[in-house]
């Protein structure tokens, strides 16, 4: 198991350290900022072998966190759980600096002991820990209460407390989602995927029950209604085939598996319920069609247009595109219809912004870019074209077809609780190589 | 003000100060101090002195101060064990408060303090809080076990924790639960003598399971690895395990998911690779899988390390997903290096023009690593997918017209290996290669160039000139391009002697006299003899064809390959080492773990202790000789075959080409002789192929009606012939359909073929009652006279009865005369296979075979048929097998199959052609089982 973590400023020197194993002496600390974080060469793995003691590390801005080991531990745990200790100092302390860390060190020795013990994970919820690990120091607490916060850590409903109550039981579902996309010169679509998530703000009173209803196609069809293209064909809307999705902890697995119903009882307020994966029907909001023309040396003309590909009563926002220029820029003349376009030296590319843009329509920017004579034989490598934005509509046709709240020791029902959806499709990884 | 004052104070005289601060007696300046004391701890300062002091601090009811000096006191309890008991009373104390939280952090903290002395004490707290009524308290007690054991690990078990440790398994609660399991298994793994302490079964195992559902995503994990460790006791509880498993696929955490396919793959390994469980299981695997890519970088690297392993282990489950592995712009450079390793074992036919024009997109990318690697994927293409060989072959020289010069030098070492690969093919582009002979500066890149000019020296005009050009500057070659070199001119030397004698001669002389390097040395003498005595033979030796190299060359060894599966998820997966390679210390001995067998499989444990052996580097007596003389490329050892020359180094067709024409006029060895000289390399060559034995009970035909009672007077006899434990038995059932009793039984086997005499006398149950049964087994030894009958097993047979004799004639089925020791060694099967004469060699078909040329393999194993090598050629499998008869007859088979193609063809050679037809029958028999 884990045998120490430590972390570091950029230059290497220690912030926190917390050895848990007797075999992990203080040179380990050493010999990771001297073989890592002061290697010459860039980075080449996040897991170092240094004198058959293992370093997992993740790096978060100038802060590098860091799990030694000497033993054969399960290395996505470990990471897993690095990643948890970000997110739980972010939640407490805001942004992962070296100035939060240093007011907060106390607080960060008393999660590290709390967390992690004899290198085992332990309940990392910081919503649970929040409970009883305060910066406040003493709080008298009653002895209920002291068995209140027990039970919860290591409950069996360890996301929730008991006896909340809201005057007005409201619940508020995002669904967000990532298109990734890669498209050749021609057009062709290398690889496409949706990485969507369900996020819910949940404000309920007591221990509500859950259910959640999708469109999901495997979920439709085990529901026992005709089959859905019968249904597609007579209701309007279409199943999707939805690759793969993962779920909270609060999620009830075996249930999913033998009835493909999602329920759950909800944590207080907001948390990731589901991760969803698709590949099949995206719908691409964008279409990017680069034309590049290297006029001898000295000289590129770069002509890019832009489609937008969704119902034309839609507005897509927040559009950027990023053209990427030879580090051999000298100027770049730019004709643009729409929105604003920029060359900036400093990231070697042409940012151009549209605000917004409806459905159905298409844009176009026009850049001459000139070259300094270089004498690197070396070509330039033309990094894709990658887009950035928003629209109000979800690309992999997901849907939320009910969520239904069960609440029978309090009187409330499914039909008291104001609930609100909202789909936001964003741009992944959204590239055109060119 | 914040905390972060504390890391800046540096004054002089700071101790002494933190010393009158610590006994203030305000409770706010106590605090302060102590929050200094743990800042300057942390940034690496000895504040040891102050020790007496922080104790002095612990009584206290804050339970923020009291976690900083227990802070405190782990760190330093050990440099100054006296004072350490200081703290003891408090713990004690602390161990009985009515804050579950104090009573908790208490017996955590105390484990956490490796003092003898102190240790005594935490025995009684201890058991208290493992049997406290909150469950916080029994979860952390449930870790302290194991801290205890890992300080004093008898008195664990003096004490009785560890029965407490399995009752917990048993809790309410499902965190106590996962906490116990993590720590039974932390003990269990420690255990010093190999054997773990305390043993899973059914009952527990579903405990877990029910826990599972409930508890913390790390407890989930602790608990998905402890089950790993467990070993179904047969299919049924395998494949019920797995359903309750397989919801964990859909959890958020990467590490709850791995560990789940882990469990997975593991008892996969139990159920018979085509059921339907399995296919089914298969396919809900790889969108999870396939999910992990779009988690954290490093969490991806980890899920890729191990998609590595599962591909190789079962290249079907992620078949379809080559997109997913595309590189992305912004990918970190370990995961694109990662995921160029998974794409080329993905490629094939149908996804090789996706993948090629990926690999050329990032043969034009920044990292120099990544680039390199991209182009010799290019090249392992080509040899992995033959119709794609072309298009690879003209990619690279696209590439190499980029000049851009470590592009350049990585493509020509891989166009050697396409050479080597399909020779005679390419041969057009090695002008275009030789343009480019100054830019090569790395060794490697050099070696592949002469070499290709060595070998293709007839059809380059100036091969002469370009490797005098190398000769200048021999002395600073690096020793692979040496011997590359010397070769190379020694080939040029046999193809065009006119014009290069002098050319041979200086590099002979700097070789063998410049030279302090011994393998030069003793090569430019082998060398130089061959060429002074024999000029034909060294022809022969230096001219041979060599071997086909294959495309599984960077495969992971197999047994290997099965030990890393049982490790996914875990540091070995990633490093693709075993545990014992990183790992030091303790119960090394007990952690080396392998996959389940199928049920039915005999010898578990006659396999086991090879597997301890096979691991990491396989120092075989022909890796040696590889070293010595072979052609240095650096290239990929080569695992391949080819019927002329079934070898398992580059380097041997030298030899064995010289061994043929060295020993062609010397008495040849006998080859049995030669194969029992050569036995132990076998073994370690069966490995390598993965032929390790996995036999069930070998074939036995069904029993048939010997004898009918109408015939034998009431005595009814049915029969077949078995090999059992290297023996021949007949086995019969007797039955007495008459009205009376018969005794007396007795039985004589006329002359045969094999000289076959029974061991001892028959035994039948006598009297043998009207309407009963009897099995009689009879022992049969080879040692009698023989008298070749027709067929050639034929066995007259005759039975005595009070009543009367029974003769009767059967024709035995071959495959029991199939001896043990029938692995011939590869060369001896090589030399042998030419000696045979082609007349011998006779072809049948077998029709309606649905195996795989592994499935044929371990089938034919299991009735001693050994595989001495495998390749594939267009398409085709072809195996090659040796076999013994009992009375010293070799025989030799070539399989050909075709995957989806349900008709082998077989060729059987051996100097006795007589057994063929037997042989053929005995191979259709075993086929059909």
């Amino acid at each position: 198991m884990i045998g120490g973590l430590f972390i570091y400023n950029h230059k290497g020197e220690v912030l926190i350290s917390r050895v848990y194993r007797d075999d992990i002496g203080r040179n380990a600390v050493d010999a990771f900022r001297v073989n890592v974080i002061h290697a010459r060469q860039q980075v080449r793995s996040p897991v170092t072998n240094i004198a058959r003691t293992s370093f997992f590390h993740v790096k978060r801005a100038n802060i590098w966190v860091a799990a030694v080991t000497k033993q054969n531990v399960n290395a996505s745990m470990v990471f897993e759980f690095l990643l948890k200790v970000t997110d739980c100092m972010q939640s407490y302390f805001g942004k992962v600096s070296e100035e939060n860390i240093k007011n907060n060190f106390v607080l960060i020795y008393e999660l590290l002991d709390e967390i992690l013990d004899f290198g085992y994970p332990q309940n990392t919820d910081t919503g649970v820990l929040k409970t009883f690990i305060t910066q406040q120091g003493i709080r008298t607490q009653t002895k209920e209460e002291q068995a209140q916060i027990t039970s919860q850590v290591t409950g069996q409903i360890g996301w929730r407390r008991e006896g909340i109550k809201y005057r007005r039981n409201e619940l508020f579902l995002d669904v967000l989602e990532y298109v990734n996309l890669l498209m050749s010169p021609q057009g062709q679509v290398l690889s496409a995927h949706v990485a969507g998530k369900v996020v819910m703000k949940s404000y309920l009173s007591g221990m509500p029950e859950c259910k959640f209803g999708i469109n999901d196609k495997i979920i439709m069809e085990a529901k026992g209604k005709p089959t859905a293209d019968e249904s597609a064909a007579r209701t309007g809307k279409t199943a999707i085939v939805i690759d793969d999705c993962q779920f909270h902890q609060c999620v009830k697995l075996s249930k999913f598996e033998t009835e493909h119903s999602i329920s759950f009882i909800p944590p207080d307020g907001e948390f990731e319920l589901m991760r969803y994966r698709t590949t099949k029907d995206i719908s691409l909001p964008f279409r990017v069609i680069p034309l590049v023309r290297e006029v001898g040396r000295t000289k590129m003309e770069v002509k890019v247009v832009v489609k937008s590909n969704f119902k034309p009563s839609l507005l897509a926002q927040k559009i950027e595109i990023r053209i990427p220029t030879p580090l051999n820029t000298s100027g770049v003349q730019l004709l643009c219809m729409k929105g604003k376009a920029k060359y900036k030296a400093s990231e070697n590319a042409i940012v151009w912004k549209i605000k917004r843009m409806g459905g159905m329509k298409e844009s176009q920017l026009s850049a001459e870019i000139e070259l300094l004579q270089t004498d690197t034989k070396k070509k330039w490598t033309r990094p894709p074209i990658s887009m950035n934005f928003e629209v109000p509509f979800a690309p992999s046709g997901f849907k939320v077809r009910y969520l239904k709240v069960f609440e029978p020791k309090l009187n409330y029902s499914d039909h008291d609780v104001i609930k609100w959806v909202r789909y936001i499709g964003r741009s992944g990884l959204y590239e055109t190589r060119c | 003000m914040t905390d972060s004052k504390y890391f800046t104070t540096t004054k002089k005289g700071e101790i002494f100060e933190l010393k009158s601060e610590l006994n203030s007696e305000k409770k706010e300046k106590k605090r302060e101090a102590v929050k200094k004391v743990i800042a300057s701890m942390t940034v690496g300062k000895d504040v040891s002195a102050l020790f007496p002091d922080v104790v002095n601090c612990m009584q206290t009811d804050n339970l923020e101060l009291k976690k900083l000096v227990y802070l405190y006191l782990m760190n330093y309890a050990k440099s100054q064990p006296d004072m350490a008991i200081m703290a003891v009373n408090t713990f004690v104390k602390d161990c009985e408060d009515p804050n579950p939280l104090i009573r908790a952090l208490a017996v955590r903290t105390m484990g956490c303090i490796r003092v003898d002395k102190i240790t005594e004490y935490l025995c009684e707290p201890l058991r208290k809080c493992l049997k406290d009524e909150d469950p916080y308290v029994r979860k952390t007690a449930a870790v302290c076990v194991a801290k205890l054991h890992d300080i004093n690990a008898s008195l664990v078990e003096d004490q009785g924790f560890l029965d407490q440790l399995k009752e917990l398994l048993s809790d309410s609660n499902p965190m106590v639960v996962a906490n116990a399991v993590a720590a039974l298994s932390e003990i269990n793994e420690a255990s010093s003598s190999g054997v773990p302490l305390v043993e899973m079964n059914t009952q527990t195992i579903n405990k877990l399971l029910t826990a599972l559902n409930e508890c913390t995503e790390w407890g989930q994990v602790f608990i998905l690895d402890s089950i790993s460790n467990y070993s179904p006791k047969d299919e049924r509880e395998a494949q019920s395990i797995c359903e309750r498993i397989t919801p964990r696929l859909a959890h958020a955490n990467a590490a709850v998911v791995l560990s789940a396919v882990k469990v997975l793959m593991k008892l996969m390994e139990m159920m018979a690779p085509d059921a339907d469980f399995v296919v089914n299981l298969s396919k809900k695997l790889a969108p999870p899988l396939v999910t992990l890519l779009s988690s954290e970088p490093e969490v991806q690297y980890v899920a890729l390390r191990n998609i590595n392993l599962i591909v190789q282990k079962r290249p079907d489950i992620l078949k379809n997903e080559m997109k997913v592995f595309f590189v992305k712009y912004n990918d970190p450079i370990y995961v694109k290096l990662e995921k160029l390793d998974i794409m080329i074992r993905l490629a094939n036919q149908s996804n090789i023009a996706q993948v090629l024009s990926e690999l050329k997109e990032y043969a034009t990318e920044v990292d120099v690593d990544f680039v390199r690697k991209a182009v010799r994927a290019i090249g392992r293409c080509a040899i992995k997918v033959e119709p794609s060989a072309e298009r690879c072959v003209s990619t690279l020289l696209d590439l190499i017209q980029t000049k851009v010069n470590y592009v350049v030098q990585e493509a020509i070492v891989v166009i050697k290996d396409i050479f080597r690969k399909y020779p005679n093919r390419y041969e057009s582009i090695i002008s275009t290669l030789c343009e480019n002979l100054d830019t090569l500066d790395e060794p490697e890149a050099r070696g592949s160039m002469i070499w290709i000019i060595g070998e293709y020296a007839e059809r380059i005009d100036n091969a002469d000139e370009l490797l005098e050009s190398f000769l200048e500057g021999f002395q600073d070659e690096s020793t692979q391009v040496q011997l590359q070199l010397l070769t190379a001119i020694v080939k040029l030397f046999l193809k065009r002697p006119a014009d290069t004698q002098e050319l041979v001669q200086q590099v002979l002389t700097l070789a063998t006299q410049d030279s302090d390097n011994p393998d030069l040395r003793d090569r430019g003498f082998i060398y130089w003899r061959l060429l002074s005595t024999d000029p034909a033979a060294a022809r022969e030796v230096v001219l041979a064809d060599k071997p086909l190299i294959s495309e599984e060359t960077d495969l992971l060894e197999p047994s290997l390959l099965d030990e890393l599966v049982c490790h996914i998820a875990s540091l070995a997966s990633v490093y693709h080492k075993p545990p014992s390679a990183f790992v030091e210390g303790r119960g090394l001995g007990s952690s080396r773990r392998a996959l389940p067998t199928r049920s039915g499989s005999q010898d578990i444990l006659e396999s086991s202790p090879s597997h301890g052996e096979r691991s990491g580097v396989i120092p075989t007596q022909e890796s040696l000789i590889g070293d010595l003389l072979t052609m240095d490329l650096g290239g990929p050892p080569v695992a391949s075959s080819v019927p002329a020359a079934p070898f398992a180094s580059s380097g041997l067709d030298l030899l064995s080409g010289g061994l043929d024409g060295l020993l062609s006029d010397s008495p040849s060895v006998p080859p049995q002789q030669a194969a029992a000289t050569a036995a132990p390399s076998v073994g370690l060559l069966g490995d390598i192929f993965g032929l390790a034995p996995s036999a069930s009970a070998s074939y036995i035909a069904p029993k048939q009606m010997w004898l009918p009672a109408a015939r034998g007077k009431g005595l009814e006899i049915t029969g077949t012939f078995s090999r059992r434990n290297g023996q021949i038995q007949m086995e019969m059932t007797m039955t007495n359909r008459a009205m009376q009793p018969m005794i007396q039984f007795a039985v004589q086997l006329n002359k045969n073929s094999f000289g076959l005499v029974p061991a001892a006398p028959l035994h039948v149950v006598s009297p043998l009652a009207p309407n009963q049964s009897y099995e009689a087994v009879l022992l049969l030894n080879p040692t009698g006279p023989v008298q070749r009958m027709e067929p050639l097993t034929n066995l007259q047979v005759a039975i005595k009865n009070n009543i009367d004799v029974f003769y009767f004639a059967v024709v035995m089925p071959m495959n029991v005369f199939f001896a043990e020791d029938g692995q011939m060694d590869k060369r001896v099967f090589l030399s042998t296979w030419k000696d045979i004469p082609a007349a011998n060699e006779v072809q049948y078909t077998i029709n309606n075979v649905n195996l795989s040329a592994d499935a044929v393999s371990s089938k034919m194993q299991q009735n001693n048929v050994f595989t001495i090598a495998k390749r594939n050629v267009e398409g085709q499998d072809m195996l090659y097998q040796s076999l013994k008869l009992v009375n010293g007859i070799w025989i030799l088979s070539e399989l050909k199959m075709q995957p989806g193609n349900p008709t082998l063809i077989l060729a059987v050679k051996t100097r006795a052609p007589d057994v063929s037809t037997g042989v053929n029958t005995a191979f259709d028999a075993i086929l059909h089982s």
